[in-house]
């Protein structure tokens, strides 16, 4: 017999199907990252003869943090993470800055051509970074630097090997100031008025009245910025020689120098990669937002 | 000060106007006793104050853009057709078209591009098709759903460096796929060495890049499938229509936005692939995973040919541009 009237609403995704479908997308994509966890706790000979059962995927057996003090002896694996924790929160400090700024002044401040200079700012997001990367680092080693030497300042040519060769080509981006500007034509224009009659400038009114209203474009872009500050490995890759200026990404060169330990190596990728996950799970909110906005950039 | 104000808010809106009616429809004079503040006066003077703050507040992104993106983009075209070395006592000297002549002949580069085509060809499809089940499947109002978003989104928050070191790890010979693929089998699938071969390296790649990629193209099929109207899904159900149809007819015309998007950025990032390579293969074995940017690094860095490695990095802006003008002309809006 056949259902002839559909029995309520139909309601697709509840079936068990879906939810067979969900599960095993969920074991897929969190078995190698849980995978990757726990061998970072184990021995090396544990984790090949785990390889083959389902211990693999659990913290069981000889567990400790041995591979993880061997990973600091091996690689100056604190120097490496302080150095992306200051060069990823440097550009996010610089970029939220720099982008709003120009964001404000585009959005609602009287200057001519701004409608010119925002379709020029647009028409650079076609281009993809690794596209510039080669030619950057060539321009990069041209251009001059003014260092501290004692108590004179000298000039000096070449940003190889620096920080501001690691921070600077990544503050000013056409997304975060499209993002900004989008943001800041929502906020009523009565606001910035009423702030006029009481005598407030325009950068007052930046400070005082817009900015502390735009909390999600201003997480949006740190979060947008963060993501491939941490991650960044071709540019470092090149203009990054010394040991001492290297950022987290660039370590993993170190694990396969003599004898390799898988262990190690996976207690340095949790190493790197836990606090952005961290990081993750307390904003997720605005990690989805901001990806969800990177979705207006056709 | 009223007066100012109000010659304020009607030249605010006036950049915005054009946009509205499209070039022909200019505004008409604007209203209020003066349209443009003439310098001398005092409201000229705060004009000219504004647009001076403004230009200062505009000044440091568009100082490093230019320096960032404009200038190197104007020097890959210059660069490529001198000699240029990376690191030279010489200035470069103007070569004419020798360089591309020699990338005409680079077996390698023809490699690379061939490797890339490949990679896009099966990514682009794979992975947004991939992406787009997920978003279905977590597009749904029960209990645990914001579980799977979380758990699916985790790889793209992990950086490519770690992932593609997870995956080296995972694919050695006696390494945990081919392990987990004997447990499944019953030991009757022997898996491949799947980076050493070069019928597998390309494949395992491309496994390993959609898996990690494919919880941030979910996100952006989440919020495409935000904006149809709940609805025409009511009218739907209420006709008695099979799931297949709902989707055919309501969910994929709705997502012709999203879905060019999710093209453009899947195949632009498919082109670029490098860092995956850098770390788990180096471009082998026999050249078969080696990519443009790959063969960029090559040459431009670590040979040091930096003119060489720009007129690499020409071919590759030229392939954007037509991938994404293409795709931009295949799936215009039809009138």
């Amino acid at each position: 017999m056949t259902v002839l009237k559909p029995q309520g609403v139909l309601r697709p995704g509840t079936g068990p199907v879906a939810w067979l479908a969900r599960i095993a997308l969920a074991a897929v994509f969190a078995f190698p990252l849980l995978f990757m966890v726990v061998s970072s706790l184990k021995p090396d000979q544990q984790i090949f003869g785990d390889l083959g059962s389902p211990a693999a995927f659990l913290p069981v057996g000889h567990l400790s943090l041995d591979n993880y003090a061997a990973v600091f002896d091996r690689v100056p694996a604190a120097r490496f993470l302080l150095n992306s924790v200051g060069v990823s929160a440097v550009t996010v400090a610089l970029g939220v800055v720099v982008n709003s700024m120009a964001a404000f002044a585009l959005s609602r401040m009287r200057v001519r051509g701004k409608g010119i200079i925002l379709t020029l700012v647009i028409a650079t997001l076609i281009v993809p970074f690794e596209t510039l990367a080669l030619p950057l680092v060539w321009w990069v080693n041209q251009l001059p630097w003014l260092t501290a030497n004692g108590f004179s300042l000298e000039l000096t040519t070449g940003w190889l090997d620096t920080y501001q060769v690691q921070v600077l080509p990544f503050v000013a981006n056409a997304f975060s100031i499209y993002l900004f500007h989008q943001y800041f034509d929502s906020i009523p224009k009565e606001l910035d008025e009423a702030a006029r009659m009481d005598g407030a400038g325009w950068f007052t009114i930046y400070r005082r009245v817009v900015m502390p209203l735009s909390g999600p474009a201003v997480a949006t872009v740190a979060i947008l910025t963060f993501l491939p500050a941490w991650n960044s490995y071709l540019w470092p890759l090149m203009v990054v020689q010394s040991e001492e200026l290297r950022p987290v990404m660039l370590g993993v060169q170190y694990f396969f120098q003599l004898n390799v330990s898988w262990g190690e190596v996976m207690a340095y990728t949790s190493l790197i990669t836990l606090p952005v996950v961290a990081l993750f799970i307390a904003f997720q909110r605005a990690f989805v937002n901001s990806i969800a906005a990177s979705g207006v950039k056709g | 000060m009223t007066t100012h104000s109000v010659t304020d808010r009607a030249s605010d809106r006036a950049p915005h106007a054009p946009r509205v009616g499209g070039r022909a429809a200019r505004p008409g004079p604007l209203p209020g006793p003066r349209t443009r503040p003439r310098s001398g006066t005092m409201a000229g003077a705060v004009a000219r104050r504004e647009e001076r703050l403004g230009w200062a507040m505009i000044a440091p992104a568009a100082l490093l853009l230019v320096l960032f993106i404009v200038v190197p983009a104007l020097l890959a075209f210059g660069l490529a057709f001198t000699n240029a070395r990376l690191i030279s006592p010489y200035p470069p000297e103007f070569v004419g078209l020798d360089n591309f002549v020699r990338l005409a002949e680079d077996a390698t580069f023809w490699r690379s591009l061939a490797n890339v085509a490949y990679f896009a060809v099966v990514v682009v499809p794979l992975q947004s098709a991939l992406a787009l089940g997920m978003a279905l499947l977590v597009n749904v109002r029960v209990r645990g759903v914001n579980f799977f978003r979380t758990v699916y989104f985790l790889p793209v928050v992990t950086s490519m460096v770690v992932v593609s070191l997870l995956w080296l790890f995972m694919y050695r010979q006696e390494g945990l796929l081919n392990e987990v693929i004997r447990a499944v089998t019953f030991g009757l699938v022997e898996g491949p060495d799947w980076l050493n071969d070069p019928a597998t390296a390309m494949p395992a790649v491309i496994l390993m890049s959609v898996w990690q990629a494919a919880g941030f193209h979910m996100i952006i099929w989440l919020s495409g499938l935000q904006t149809i109207p709940g609805d025409l899904y009511e009218a739907a159900a209420l006709d008695g229509v099979s799931t297949w149809q709902r989707f055919r007819h309501i969910t994929w015309p709705g997502l012709r936005a999203t879905r060019n998007l999710i093209l453009v950025t899947i195949t632009i990032q498919a082109l670029s692939l490098f860092t995956q390579i850098d770390v788990m293969t180096q471009g082998g074995p026999l050249d078969s995973t080696t990519t443009i940017v790959h063969q960029a690094v090559q040459t431009g860095f670590r040979q040091q040919e930096t003119s060489y490695a720009s007129a690499i990095s020409l071919v590759f802006f030229v392939l954007v541009l037509i991938v994404s003008s293409a795709q931009r002309y295949l799936t215009r809006e039809k009138s």
